[in-house]
C-alpha cells in the first residue's frame, strides 16, 4: 500500500509538472516533448491502478500517433522558434487576468465537488458491467466491447474514417504546372499511336525526335 | 495519506483539467499549443472515468475512455490539418495574428 502511494505521488507529480510545462514552455517542440511525458506518466498510473489495456492503448495511440503527428506538424510549419509571450502581450489585452480568474474558479468548483459528494446508497446494485475478478482487464473489456457496445464501436470506426477523409481532403491541393501520371491515357494507348514503322533508305538515316 | 483513494485521482484530474483550461485561456503563442491543451483536458476526463470505473468496479468507464481516445485522435488529426491549411493560406498561426473573425 505504501509503494502504491509512493508511485501514485511520483507519477502524478511528473504528470502535473509536465502539464504545466506544456503550457508555459517557450519552444513548441519542448511542449510536445512534455506532452509525451505527460501521456506516459498518466498511462503508468492507469496500468498501476488496474486498467492495463487502456494504459497500453494510451501509449500506442497518444505517444505513438498523436504526439508524433504534433511533432511532425510543428517541425513542418517552422513555428518552433516563435518565442512565447506569456504576460508580455503589451497591448490592451484584458483577457489574461479574467482567464486566470475563471480558471481558478473552475478549479475550486471541481475541488468543492470532489470534497463534498457521496454515492447514492444503492448505486452499486444498479451497475450492469461488473468487473469480473477472475479474468484479465483486456479479456473483460473485449467481452463487453464487442457485444453490448458493438454499435458504438462501429460508429467510432466511422468517426475515424471520416476524420481520415477529412484530413486528406483538407490538405490536398492541386498544383499547376506539375506533370503527373495519367493512368487512363497510359492504359488506353494503342499500338498505332505509339509505334511507327518507317522504311529507312540506305545512307539517309531517319530523324527520331519529331 | 498513504491510502490512495478515489479522491486523489479525482484531484489529479481536476488539476490537469485546470492546467489545460489555463493553457487555452492564456495562450499567446500558436494554435498548436491550444490543441495540446485540449488533449490535456481530454486526458483529465479520461483519468476521472478510469478511476471511477476502477473504484466502483464497473467497466463502463473504461469503455467510454476508449471511445474518448478515438474521438481525441480524430480531433487531433482534423485540427492539425486545419492548422496546416491555415498556415499555407495566411502564413502564420500565431494567435494574435489570426484575426479574420475579429474576435
Amino acid at each position: 500500500m505504501l509503494a502504491h502511494a509512493i508511485f501514485f505521488y511520483f507519477f502524478s507529480f511528473v504528470a502535473i509538472i509536465s502539464a504545466i510545462m506544456v503550457t508555459v514552455s517557450k519552444n513548441t517542440v519542448h511542449s510536445v516533448f512534455f506532452l509525451i511525458l505527460d501521456f506516459i506518466s498518466i498511462s503508468c498510473l492507469f496500468i498501476m491502478i488496474g486498467a492495463e489495456f487502456l494504459g497500453m492503448i494510451m501509449l500506442i495511440v497518444y505517444v505513438g500517433a498523436v504526439a508524433v503527428l504534433f511533432l511532425f506538424v510543428v517541425m513542418m510549419l517552422n513555428v518552433a522558434q516563435q518565442k512565447n509571450q506569456w504576460f508580455k502581450s503589451s497591448d490592451t489585452s484584458t483577457h489574461i487576468p479574467i482567464g486566470l480568474i475563471v480558471s481558478l474558479i473552475i478549479f475550486f468548483e471541481l475541488i468543492i465537488v470532489i470534497g463534498g459528494w457521496k454515492y447514492k446508497p444503492d448505486i452499486i446494485e444498479n451497475f450492469s458491467n461488473n468487473l469480473i475478478s477472475n479474468s484479465t482487464n483486456t479479456h473483460t473489456i473485449g467481452s463487453v466491447l464487442y457485444t453490448e457496445y458493438i454499435h458504438l464501436f462501429q460508429i467510432s470506426g466511422m468517426i475515424l474514417l471520416v476524420a481520415m477523409i477529412g484530413a486528406i481532403v483538407l490538405t490536398f491541393r492541386k498544383r499547376e504546372g506539375v506533370k503527373r501520371q495519367n493512368y487512363f491515357s497510359q492504359i488506353s494507348r494503342e499500338k498505332n499511336q505509339g509505334v511507327e514503322l518507317v522504311e529507312v533508305k540506305s545512307n539517309e538515316g531517319v530523324k527520331i525526335d519529331v | 495519506m498513504f491510502e490512495v483513494s478515489l479522491g486523489h485521482y479525482l484531484t489529479l484530474g481536476a488539476i490537469i483539467f485546470t492546467i489545460g483550461v489555463i493553457g487555452i485561456f492564456l495562450n499567446r503563442k500558436n494554435v498548436i499549443v491550444i490543441l495540446m491543451s485540449i488533449e490535456l483536458i481530454l486526458l483529465a476526463v479520461n483519468i476521472n472515468l478510469v478511476s471511477f470505473s476502477i473504484f466502483l468496479q464497473d467497466l463502463s468507464g473504461q469503455i467510454f475512455t476508449l471511445f474518448i481516445l478515438t474521438v481525441a485522435a480524430a480531433e487531433a488529426a482534423i485540427g492539425l490539418a486545419i492548422i496546416v491549411v491555415y498556415y499555407r493560406n495566411a502564413g502564420t498561426i500565431r494567435v494574435e495574428e489570426i484575426e479574420n473573425l475579429k474576435g
